[in-house]
């Protein structure tokens, strides 16, 4: 019997990742604590869209959202109702033939990665999402890509980890090493291993190269059937990959409701939680170049959050070796715009490695360490 | 003697007296403004374009606020999924 306060893993942040961390250590019978300052689910977790998507900015990235996506898919049947997990795929829009010549190597690469796509003609495009504007070059159809609720489906994650036996602890970490943890009351946690699921907002790891990057959204009221699948635009990938810039892109997502969710932009060195109106007006133009019908539809409601993104756009998953010294410390951060559909396979991938497990795919891409080649640790 | 104004409220012919605002001409036909979220019919509640519950689709156009419009010759209005 081990004493009360001591832990296998100790979980810094109940977001979506951590959550998910929680519940696959719950699993494996482990002994897990949640640490949570704030909400759980209630920092970037709650501000993203919920987009399940498979993307290929790099190989790697392609990897890991391909085998997140999944497990996701997998386990659709035992998510409540309330995570609103739908299988709506998603449509990339090519503006024009330029970007349409890109989508025939693009199905290629998914189809070697097991990823079904299929390219759409213009008449084909048209058919499926009337509400785009004529004379788009086309498109490129992702069907098992799929939305959810992102709070709901962080919240399944945890009430799981808890009917399993982890304990939550609702107070700020104020300090995180060599297998301890204190809380803000004063209280001291032990554990074998001590995992740093805090996204964008940690002041336990200085070192932690994360940078938040700033996003709006938008949800408008019910116009049911209005576009069926998630549409983003080809240049998502251009306008997501700049690292300085800032920039918008059309993405525009049904939600069960018939509610719009639609985004998206991006923004450095601003940790200013306010409506950016010039941003959010640029945003909303770029959809309006997209579906012009946009115009006439009611908006409820507009927000921000921030991705934690790092330099290469992997996040880190893996011993915090290279960052830091302390071999209990472990890290699961940086996921930017891809946390909610990594959040599984990232939890997999880390617990299979505690255990020095083989993973379903290699976990080397995003492991901390990388950090340490002098030439990536420049980053903007 | 008002005059008298004909509308079409979910596909049914209503007379209604110059004047009249679409969300009192809907309570006149019995008809439902909007659908909520779980499937409850709904009706205006406060009358003055604050509490959103008169929200119905007319001319095509959905999400309108009944209250604050004014019934005119050959409108169509429907209730808001």
């Amino acid at each position: 019997m081990r004493a009360s306060g001591s832990f296998d893993i100790l979980v810094i942040g109940a977001g979506i990742v951590g959550s998910a961390i929680a519940r696959e250590g719950a699993q494996l019978g482990w002994r897990v604590g949640v640490v949570e300052a704030g909400t759980p689910a209630g920092g970037a977790t709650a501000a993203g869209m919920g987009h399940l998507v498979v993307m290929d900015d790099s190989p790697a990235q392609l990897a890991l959202t391909a085998y997140s996506r999944s497990l996701w898919r997998s386990d659709a049947a035992n998510l409540p109702t309330a995570v609103e997990y739908e299988s709506c795929g998603t449509i990339w829009v090519a503006a024009d033939d330029e970007e349409m010549a890109e989508v025939d190597s693009r199905q290629r690469l998914y189809a070697q990665t097991g990823v079904t796509a299929s390219v759409l003609n213009p008449e084909e495009l048209a058919r499926l999402e009337p509400n785009l504007r004529p004379g788009l070059a086309g498109g490129m159809l992702v069907p098992g890509d799929g939305v959810v609720y992102p709070p709901a489906a962080a919240g399944f994650y945890l009430a799981e980890a808890r009917r399993m036996g982890a304990e939550l602890f609702l107070s700020r970490a104020v300090a995180a090493s060599h297998g301890e943890v204190r809380l803000s009351d004063g209280s001291r946690l032990s554990a074998e291993r001590i995992v740093l699921a805090v996204g964008a907002e940690c002041d336990l790891l200085p070192a932690l190269p994360v940078q938040k990057r700033k996003g709006h959204l938008v949800i408008t009221d019910r116009y049911p059937g209005f576009v069926r699948h998630q549409l983003v635009e080809l240049g998502y990938l251009k306008s997501a990959h700049k690292i300085t810039d800032d920039s918008v892109a059309f993405n525009i997502q049904p939600r069960q409701t018939g509610q719009l969710l639609l985004g998206s932009s991006r923004q450095y060195d601003n940790d200013d939680r306010a409506i950016d109106t010039e941003m959010l007006a640029r945003m909303i133009q770029r959809a309006e170049e997209y579906i012009p019908g946009l115009r006439g539809l009611s908006v409820l409601r507009t927000w921000t959050g921030f991705r934690a993104a790092t330099a290469d756009k992997l996040p880190l998953i893996g011993p915090a070796y290279g960052l830091s010294d302390d071999s209990t410390l472990w890290l699961a951060v940086g996921f930017e715009g891809l946390g909610i559909t990594n959040a599984p396979g990232a939890a997999r991938l880390l617990v299979d490695c505690m255990q020095g497990r083989e993973s379903a795919i290699s976990i080397d891409p995003y492991l901390p360490a990388r950090l340490m080649e002098p030439a990536r640790l420049a980053h903007a | 003697m008002p005059e008298t104004i004909s509308v079409t409220i979910n596909g049914a012919a209503q007379h209604v007296a110059a004047g009249t605002t679409v969300a009192a001409a809907m309570l006149i036909a019995g008809q439902p403004t909007r659908v909520s979220v779980s499937g409850e019919r709904r009706a205006p509640l406060c009358g003055m374009g604050i509490c959103f519950e008169c929200r119905a689709v007319v001319n095509g156009i959905a999400h309108r606020r009944t209250c604050q419009i004014q019934c005119e010759h050959g409108m169509t209005v429907e209730t808001n999924p």
